[in-house]
């Protein structure tokens, strides 16, 4: 989300970059384009204008002061200003010192409440809780049917009596109680913030449940209406957070994020994926950061080290530094990354990654003939790449259903790799000194690799260093880049 | 230690993944040739279903209504169906009341009411007019880039003394406005064909949108006009999202062919195609699970979908793409990535229309603006409301019109 943000801010920035000091006209100019790029993410008209406010009164500041180097203040101002919009930290869950802890979740038709409420009864559970859902909406046909079917999914019992949701979300409580299940997550019927009849409904099913936690969840993609509709629910039910949902897709989620601008409160969690996992707490200082196109480091950090074996990961970069590292260890590396999750969300959370590669659609499949080639490799093709000749070529290429251009290809692309790896290993001495942010060790290999390397080298240093984009205040604890952070 | 993590991942990602982006350039046809392989599904990939009905014999669950003559208050299936009497009395195919654009939208206060008082107030035209009209047409989803234009023109007007009053001004504007939605075709194409070969209305969209609340209230209102349906319930993904379909179908006493959870959406609606064929059927539904428009294995179904859709019997007449009349900017998107991806080689179409829900909660739905005019992709139905009869034909002059309402 947020690319054309990032875009047309690096753009306009570039504009003035080099500039002793700064017009007010250049000012107006990169002003309209921060403008233009949030009403385009559907960020409220009413925060932009306030944002932009802000971002011109200090901007204008660095312009009167004739301070060199403006593109980089500015940067850092416009920075600030995002990062202050999304706000606030990660709302932390309180639990009931009288269980179970309630949780209501409200919203328009088709914001995704059903589906995020075993989402979020899958995520409690992971927290060592045990979730008693409940379906409320009895409105839509076949409602209850798809949350029995979820809370099956994630082994969650499920909670429902057809006729009136009021009552069932009071018996559902008693249920909770009886069964002795620590949270409760009732799931009501969408309704419009216009519709007094159904907002009094789920008033009344507020006051009878009394929710430790009301969600509101939004579409990431609604546009200006999300403000509207979340102050009427506000209104009526004391919003305690907001679920951001579909967050995947390529919306910029501009509104629901001047939700937190409007009625104060923040995005607690996101809704990443089509699958029960594809759910995560909301970090708005993370976002910021990726709002900006920086990457979610912490993020896919946290991942990774869930994914990855720790004592394989450090032996595979020990190797990888003194120019050891071969296919096989390739392949077992990729088979860890696997457990990460689809590959388009860890590139899109992976800081520095060229356009091409962001914008590319990366299903999780198409990993496979890089794979299934190295599969059709001898164990010593593994190791020594370097003796495929023709004729074995031949074989990898019959074997793993690929052609020999293919398998060429990535022999090559892998030798060129190997070198690149050497060369930063050794200028990095045992590889911990961390200094080798500036020894962009691949330069001479990239470009011309489709751009398929470009963020390659730039990875274990660089990222302090990205053009423009100098302090990312939602980095704490990774300051310059990983100078030996173990 | 986290450096080696992101190392390897970065390794791994980015060596594979340039492996992967050099050979897909270089070789596309060899993508073409594995998706091709695929067009006609086996049809036992759909598992039989038992539904209440016997009729499991194409190894899809049928549901078999009373005949469509039959304008029997009650439904009447030749196999037992569990209709439940709640239900069966709305089956009378009816004619349903339409209700009005501004009725509905004015509901939700009008995004632009308050601008509009604003600039009436004014003696004259004044930067500030051009200021509120802009935060107004911003705030209904118009979108940047059509607000320009509009206020572009507008600007101009005034500047040469054409437009002299903010009554004018904001005649102009709604001159304007409705010039850009005027001369779309937005019939929903129903050709009448020789029997066995059913028209197929495809819907596809987002997921939440409405699509499958959307095919049960044309498959009631195409019913009412005598038509017989049926629904596939290509949305194998959702949970229970074929029991919701059924739903609409007893209602409404249409056919209902569904397959397993999680089995080939095209499948599904290949049998339905040809179920309908086989019975003489005018019209088959085909429902299909919301996907973003950005996953691109999913729009790759899609396209298949389609494909198998047109393959047999059947023909393809109408694409619809759901949209939430909430949607903001990202509706333009979505318009593009599915018509690209479900463009036809036949007729070099991708979508036929658009489908407009829940327009009466918000008042809004710029986002149609920039649909149209961008893409030339013409709005064919609004649902104004949560019935059968809320979901009417598009309209520009009273949408526009209730846009514009003061009150």
């Amino acid at each position: 989300m947020f690319d054309s943000l990032s875009s047309r801010l690096e753009g306009a920035i570039k504009k003035i970059r080099g500039k002793g000091r700064l017009t007010e006209a250049d000012v107006d100019e990169i002003l309209k384009e921060i403008r233009t790029a949030l009403l385009e993410a559907d960020v409220n008209v009413g925060v932009v204008r306030n944002v932009v406010a802000r971002i011109r009164e200090q901007t204008i500041g660095v312009a009167l002061s004739q301070a060199l180097d403006p593109s980089q203040q500015v940067v850092k101002i416009v920075n600030q200003e995002l990062t202050a919009m999304l706000g606030g930290e990660t709302l932390k869950i309180t639990y009931a010192s009288r269980p179970p802890t309630v949780v209501l979740m409200a919203g328009l038709q088709g914001s995704g409440k059903t589906t995020n409420s075993a989402k979020l009864a899958r995520w409690f559970k992971s927290q060592g809780r045990q979730p008693l859902l409940v379906g409320a909406d009895l409105q839509r046909p076949a409602a209850v049917e798809q949350l029995r079917t979820l809370g099956r999914q994630i082994d969650v019992p499920v909670f429902s009596e057809p006729g009136d949701p009021v009552a069932t979300a009071t018996r559902g409580l008693a249920e909770a109680r009886r069964l002795g299940k620590d949270v409760l997550i009732v799931d009501t019927a969408g309704r419009l913030s216009i519709d007094a009849e159904m907002m009094e409904q789920v008033r009344q099913i507020s006051a009878n449940i009394e929710p430790d936690y009301t969600f509101l969840v939004i579409d990431a993609m609604t546009g200006q209406d999300a403000v509207g509709v979340a102050e009427a629910f506000h209104a009526t039910l004391a919003i305690d957070g907001v679920i951001m949902s579909k967050l995947d897709g390529d919306a910029r989620g501009g509104a629901a994020l001047s939700v937190k601008e409007v009625i104060g409160r923040p995005i607690a969690f996101a809704s990443t994926g089509e699958k029960l996992t594809e759910f995560e707490q909301f970090h708005p200082d993370r976002m910021a950061g990726r709002i900006l196109g920086m990457g979610d480091m912490l993020t896919l950090i946290e991942q990774a080290e869930q994914a990855f074996e720790k004592d394989q990961a450090e032996a595979a970069a020990e190797k990888l530094l003194e120019g050891e590292f071969t296919l096989d260890d390739f392949l077992e590396q990729m088979q860890q990354l696997k457990k990460m999750g689809p590959l388009g969300n860890i590139l899109g959370m992976m800081p520095g990654m060229p356009k091409e590669l962001k914008g590319a659609q990366i299903g999780d499949d198409e990993l496979k003939p890089v794979e299934a080639i190295i599969r059709s490799m001898t164990a010593e093709e593994r190791r020594k790449p370097e003796i495929i000749n023709g004729s074995r070529r031949n074989r990898i290429a019959v074997g793993s259903g690929t052609s020999v251009a293919q398998v060429t290809q990535l022999v090559k692309q892998f030798g060129e790799m190997q070198k690149m790896m050497k060369r930063m290993g050794g200028a990095m001495g045992m590889g911990r000194s961390g200094k080798k942010g500036k020894q962009k060790g691949g330069k001479a290999s990239k470009g011309k690799r489709g751009g398929g390397m470009l963020g390659m080298p730039n990875i274990p240093g660089g990222l302090p260093n990205m053009p423009g984009m100098p302090n990312i205040p939602g980095m704490p604890g990774l300051p310059s880049g990983f100078p030996g952070s173990k | 230690m986290e450096w080696i993590y992101l190392a390897l991942v970065a390794l791994v990602l980015v060596f594979g993944i340039g492996v992967l982006v050099l050979n897909r350039r270089r070789s596309p046809e060899l993508t073409d040739e594995r998706t091709s392989e695929i067009v006609r599904p086996p049809r036992p990939a759909v598992e039989p279903r038992p539904m209440s009905g016997p009729d499991t014999s194409t190894g899809t669950a049928v549901l078999e209504p009373s005949a469509p003559e039959s304008a029997a208050p009650e439904i009447q299936p030749e196999a037992e169906v569990e209709a439940e009497p709640a239900v069966a009395a709305e089956v009378e195919p009816e004619t349903y009341e339409r209700p009005s654009f501004t009725s509905r939208m004015s509901k939700a206060r009008s995004a632009l009411t308050g601008a509009f008082l604003g600039i009436r107030s004014r003696a004259g035209i004044t930067d500030s007019s051009f200021d509120d009209l802009e935060e107004a047409l911003l705030r209904a989803d118009v979108g940047v880039r059509v607000t320009d234009e509009l206020l572009g023109g507008l600007r101009a007007r005034v500047k040469s003394k054409e437009i002299t009053t903010p009554d004018a001004l904001l005649d102009a504007l709604r001159v304007e406005m409705t010039g850009r939605l005027e001369g779309a075709d937005r019939e929903l194409h129903l050709v009448p064909g020789e029997p066995g070969s059913p028209n197929v209305w495809l819907f596809v969209g987002v997921n939440g949108v409405g699509k499958t609340t959307t095919i049960g209230k044309v498959g009631a209102l195409q019913r009412s006009e005598g038509r017989t349906v049926l629904m596939a319930a290509g949305d194998t993904f959702r949970a229970a999202a074929a029991e919701q379909l059924l739903t609409w179908a007893e209602r409404s006493g249409a056919e209902f062919v569904r397959g397993a959870e999680g089995g080939d959406p095209s499948s599904v609606i290949f049998d339905g195609v040809e179920r309908a064929a086989a019975r003489d059927i005018d019209l088959v539904l085909a429902d299909t699970a919301g996907r973003l428009h950005t996953k691109s294995n999913l729009m790759d179904e899609l396209r298949k979908v389609r494909r198998v859709a047109a393959k047999g019997a059947g023909r393809v007449t109408e694409v619809l793409l759901v949209i939430d009349a909430t949607t903001g900017q990202n509706g333009l998107t979505q318009a593009r990535q599915f018509g690209d991806a479900l463009l036809s080689d036949d007729t070099g179409v991708g979508l036929t229309g658009v489908v407009l829900t829940k327009l009466d909660g918000s008042a809004k739905g710029g986002i149609v603006f920039a649909i149209e005019t961008e893409l030339g992709i013409p709005v064919k139905l609004v649902g104004l409301g949560e019935t059968i009869g809320d979901l009417v034909p598009f309209d520009p002059g009273q949408f526009i019109g209730a846009l514009f309402a003061e009150s």
